[in-house]
């Protein structure tokens, strides 16, 4: 019993990092239809410069404020000085984007180094808690609160701000946004920024857990678009459900059939895509 | 709309010129050059079969390295295995890179645009995810080291890059006259339909999922025979043959070349490689000067170096 409530735990903590990777990049492309590559990058660049924050100050909140602000500053500059000048030119933007890979990628390289590091815990969640008679990490269940906080807040920004009322506008009917005189390319510029942020906040809320690494950049991203194929792109709600799938999936997978867990993310996607190759709530393609 | 070009005047003797230059280059350039000049036929093999997809049918594949990767593995591992015959490698890599295609194909045609992308994109990462993890297997990042060169009996020996260079031309040579012959038949028409208007071809009666599908499994096949030829001609195979890197650099190949045209791939191919082998020696921080070449190329040249020459006429 014990073994299944902590993998469960485990699960779903991976299952919300996962969340705030996916989230973005569903928005991105849910408005713009870019394929954002560079999105792990976000990720990558966020847990470096955490760790860095971490190593001089100790203040995991001031860590999570810089470096989720530097994906967002990052994330405004890419869309706003390059992708903005190829809209709907989607085989120039994804391609523009894997520039970024390279060039973060290696900027990262460059400043701290090839070897795998861990983010030190926030001091106040280092402990684990007693769940009846499980010992749990305090610091996984954090994840998962924040985790929620992050998906509520971004249900309620969607459907009832005014900002996410022009997104869905948008989402739907980009022209006719245009035509009533929303400047359109401060909404992309604000989504992709979001997309970053939210890419940002994973960073440095999953280094602690994943670590950071050389190649974390690509393994981020292969996660995110499997979980936004099974649950349906361009969908919050699918983001989330696909998440929850993906993180519980791959946990399971690791602990029961270690020899096999390279296929337990490919597996549910192929089936997926064979029977709804919108995935469980895309829209039907027009 | 653009077509292959049909071989008269200009490109006749363009295409004569370039292949005295190829059959004498040996013997004007050191041996460096050799080895760029093989990799050059290589990626365009590579680049030409992207464009079945890209140029002729309309398809942009984001996971080409896929088929490419998965023929450089399985050849590897029947090289390590100690079976080194060259048939029998080029056909076990041709068919998995096929095979690939035609399961990977079943999932990704019904798609379109964007989410055709998204999805081949996806697949392809996987198969590194894969390449990545499983260290029992693919060593993981470290790569297949050690595969030698092929044997093709005849008495001719493989290993220095001389011989390898006319051999890997030779196969060049088939792979461009398949091509030709291919997207300049019925077939290669209907797909240049499918290109231009999709509904069209539909109302007109032709069944545009199977041209798709089949267009799909031939690039896969095409792929996997330049990944032959890499494995065979570097001696080794690591995951990044398979990831979205090795995809984004053969569309970059057809951007930079143009797409859809006849030289294309092969200047493409030909300026790419060349780049990175120029840059990768210069510096430590290559990865970064090439994200930035990449980043200057589409902001600039995205229209392809051809279009370039076109607005100056």
């Amino acid at each position: 019993m014990a073994f299944w409530i902590i993998q469960t735990l485990n699960g779903l903590s991976f299952s919300m990092l996962l969340f705030l990777i996916a989230a973005g990049f569903t928005l991105i492309f849910g408005l713009m239809k870019i394929i954002n590559i560079a999105h792990g990058s976000f990720y990558l660049l966020s847990a470096y410069i955490g760790l860095t924050i971490l190593r001089t100050t100790d203040s995991f909140l001031l860590a999570v404020v810089t470096s989720s602000v530097a994906a967002f500053v990052v994330g405004v500059a890419m869309q706003s000085l390059f992708l903005r000048r190829f809209y709907m030119k989607e085989l120039q933007q994804v391609l523009l984007t894997f520039g970024f890979v390279l060039i973060i990628a290696d900027l990262c390289l460059w400043v701290w180094g090839g070897n795998p590091m861990a983010l030190p815990k926030p001091s106040l969640f280092r402990g684990s808690i007693w769940i009846g008679n499980v010992v749990f990490p305090s610091y996984r269940l954090l994840v998962i609160l924040v985790g929620v906080i992050i998906a509520v807040g971004l249900w309620i920004f969607q459907e009832k701000t005014k900002f996410g009322a022009i997104v869905r506008a948008g989402v739907d009917d980009e022209e006719m946004l245009r035509g009533s005189g929303i400047n359109i390319q401060r909404v992309f510029a604000g989504v992709f920024g979001l997309g970053a942020l939210l890419a940002g906040i994973g960073g440095i809320i999953g280094g602690p857990i994943v670590g950071v690494f050389p190649g974390a950049d690509l393994s981020m991203l292969l996660l995110a678009l499997v979980v936004v194929i099974i649950g349906g792109i361009g969908s919050l709600k699918g983001a989330f459900v696909g998440s929850l799938f993906v993180g519980l999936v791959d946990n399971f997978g690791k602990a029961l059939f270690p020899e096999l867990s390279m296929f337990t993310l490919f597996a549910p996607m192929a089936i997926v895509l064979a029977i709804r190759p919108t995935g469980i709530f895309g829209k039907m393609e027009e | 709309m653009r077509t292959i070009t049909s071989l008269k005047g200009t490109s006749f003797s363009i295409l004569l010129l370039a292949a005295l230059i190829i059959v004498f280059l040996p013997f004007l350039v050191s041996s460096y050059y050799v080895g760029l000049a093989i990799q050059v036929f290589i990626f365009t093999i590579f680049a030409m079969s992207l464009d079945i997809l890209v140029g002729h049918t309309g398809l942009p594949s984001m996971g080409h390295a896929a088929y490419f990767g998965v023929a450089a593995y399985a050849t590897g591992f029947l090289c390590l295995a100690g079976i080194k015959n060259f048939w029998v490698g080029v056909i076990l890599g041709m068919g998995s890179g096929g095979l690939t295609a035609a399961l990977f194909g079943l999932l990704a045609i019904r798609a379109h645009g964007p989410y055709f992308m998204l999805i081949t994109l996806a697949l392809s990462q996987v198969l590194w995810g894969i390449a990545f993890k499983w260290r029992s297997l693919t060593k993981g990042d470290d790569g297949l080291p050690g595969i030698g060169r092929p044997e093709i009996g005849m008495g001719i020996d493989l290993k220095p890059d001389l011989y390898f260079y006319y051999f890997t031309f030779a196969i060049f040579l088939i792979v461009l006259v398949a091509l030709f012959v291919l997207l300049n038949s019925p077939f290669g028409y209907t797909l240049r339909g499918i290109r231009e208007s999709e509904s069209r071809m539909k109302a007109l009666g032709y069944n545009v999922g199977l041209y798709k599908y089949l267009a799909f499994v031939f690039a896969g096949v095409f792929a996997g025979t330049s990944g032959v030829l890499w494995v065979y001609y570097c001696g080794f195979v690591n995951p990044s043959n398979l990831g979205v890197d090795q995809s984004v650099k053969g569309l970059l190949m057809l951007i930079l070349g143009g797409s859809g045209s006849f030289f294309g791939p092969g200047i493409g191919a030909g300026i790419i490689v060349l780049l990175e082998n120029i840059v990768s020696g210069l510096t430590e921080r290559w990865s970064l000067i090439l994200g930035i070449i990449y980043v200057i190329v589409i902001m600039f040249f995205s229209e392809g170096l051809s279009s370039i020459v076109k607005r100056g006429h």
